[in-house]
């Protein structure tokens, strides 16, 4: 990729929403699969051993014809409505992507819901070694109640399916508090939606 | 002060501003019990629900920002008290941790049943934000049933306490279901599914089962319906004043 000429670090996007330097002249032209391997490289700011791909809320990336605005376009997916970190994100992938010398746009869209299902098996299994459970398959019953809670959710330390729910809620909105009964520790699992 | 005077009072509006409200102020309420909730356990569980509620308030208001033009903090911050339509559900104080429970399990059931019926709707900026909010409220709903349960099945001073917060939420109990000016035609618009006395009966339907299986009483007809958005009283007045306070202190301010 070409940096010629590029001011990095340019864009602590307020927004999130447009960073980069404005269109040169003859604008580089971007190759689509470098922007994706650029994003994986972007890591999530609460599950910092997971990038955005992994997390699976790359929605959409357009690196689009260099004439026009010249922009690349990334739509991400929230995983949860409001989650805070969001912002974080906009500009963590907005400043990364700075390098490819076009201004960068990225948005959030409810296009298609962000699911846990998204989330990659190299994902998962980083997730796994960090101590974090996982998401199951997210089974939404026709009634409220049939959520697949997952009692046995498999302990991320020691693998024990003897493992309860402490709290449905935790330290971020996407977690879940587990208790293992064999190993006796606590421990999180991301929550199926 | 005047971003409802701004707005075009269309259904669709009052639809949105009717369920961003109710959102806004039940996560305020909820935030009420961060550092003080009964368990640490649900201190986290309060706390995190809150954020969903107001992050889930921001989106609507967002929503409605895109089709009125109006800064959605402005929306959710720079009206008076008597602007807000949230329901009268929401106007009893945060009260004890069983009038928590109470008035989030009558909330929660109840806003299930109203996301669902917005789900398959023909206006697709608020049907892709429902298919969301649907897979969150389900975890609400599970917290508020598993305490419903705790506290019903607990002779004595739980379930006393259950009972007396049940009695004072009854006649505002189905007011989120009171009528949306120009219901009619978001129905004929495909927006809604169905008129919301549809929704409460449904709503109704719903929950029987559970007070019939702990023995509670099922909450009557809302007293006052044509009121059930209005008339907020002085428990919502103070919480106004708590949530408003930060952006009064100093108007205008950058974050």
């Amino acid at each position: 990729m070409s940096e010629a000429g590029i001011q990095v670090g340019v864009a602590r996007a307020r927004s999130g929403a447009i960073a980069g330097p404005r269109p040169a002249a003859v604008p580089p032209v971007v190759d689509e699969a470098a922007v994706r391997a650029a994003l994986a490289e972007v890591m999530d700011p609460e599950l910092p051993m997971l990038s955005v791909v992994d997390l699976g809320i790359v929605h959409r990336v357009d690196v689009g014809p260099a004439s026009g605005d010249g922009r690349i376009r990334v739509e991400i997916l929230p995983t949860f409505v409001g989650c805070p970190a969001l912002e974080l994100i906009k500009s963590s992938i907005a400043e990364r992507l700075s390098g490819f010398g076009r201004p960068v746009e990225v948005t959030a869209t409810f296009e298609v819901p962000w699911t846990s299902e998204r989330i990659s098996t190299a994902g998962r299994a980083a997730l796994l070694a960090a101590g974090i459970a996982p998401p199951g398959a997210a089974s939404l019953g026709a009634a409220p109640d049939l959520i697949d809670l997952e009692p046995r959710v498999p302990c991320p330390h020691c693998g024990s399916r003897r493992t309860t729910v402490e709290n449905l809620f935790g330290p971020t909105q996407c977690r879940t508090i587990r208790y293992c009964a064999d190993c006796r520790q606590p421990f999180e699992s991301i929550k199926s939606v | 002060m005047t971003a409802t005077a701004a707005l075009p009072a269309t259904a669709l509006t009052g639809l949105l501003l009717s369920i961003a409200d109710d959102e806004f102020v039940i996560g305020f309420s909820d935030s009420e019990w961060t550092g003080i909730a009964p368990l640490l356990e649900e201190d986290v569980a309060m706390s995190s629900l809150a954020q969903d509620e107001l992050g889930h308030a921001a989106a609507l208001y967002g929503l409605l920002g895109d089709l009125t033009g109006i800064d959605p903090d402005a929306l959710a911050y720079d009206r008076e008290p008597a602007e807000y339509r949230h329901c009268r559900l929401l106007d009893h104080g945060r009260g004890d941790w069983a009038m928590t429970i109470a008035r989030r399990f009558l909330y929660d059931s109840a806003d299930v049943i109203r996301l669902e019926a917005l789900a398959d709707g023909s206006w697709a900026p608020l049907t892709d934000l429902v298919a969301k909010l649907v897979r969150e409220e389900r975890y609400h709903r599970m917290h508020a049933g598993a305490w419903l349960d705790r506290l019903a099945r607990s002779p004595g001073e739980p379930r006393d306490r259950l009972l007396a917060s049940l009695h004072e939420l009854a006649p505002d109990a189905a007011t989120v279901f009171t009528l949306i000016e120009g219901e009619a035609d978001l129905v004929a618009a495909g927006i809604m599914e169905v008129p919301m006395t549809d929704l409460e009966e449904r709503w109704r339907a719903s929950i029987a089962p559970v007070f019939a299986n702990l023995d509670l009483p099922m909450p009557p007809p809302a007293i006052d319906p044509e009121r059930g958005r209005l008339d907020h009283g002085a428990d919502f007045d103070w919480l106004w004043g708590e949530f408003t306070s930060v952006r009064r202190a100093d108007p205008g301010a950058t974050w």
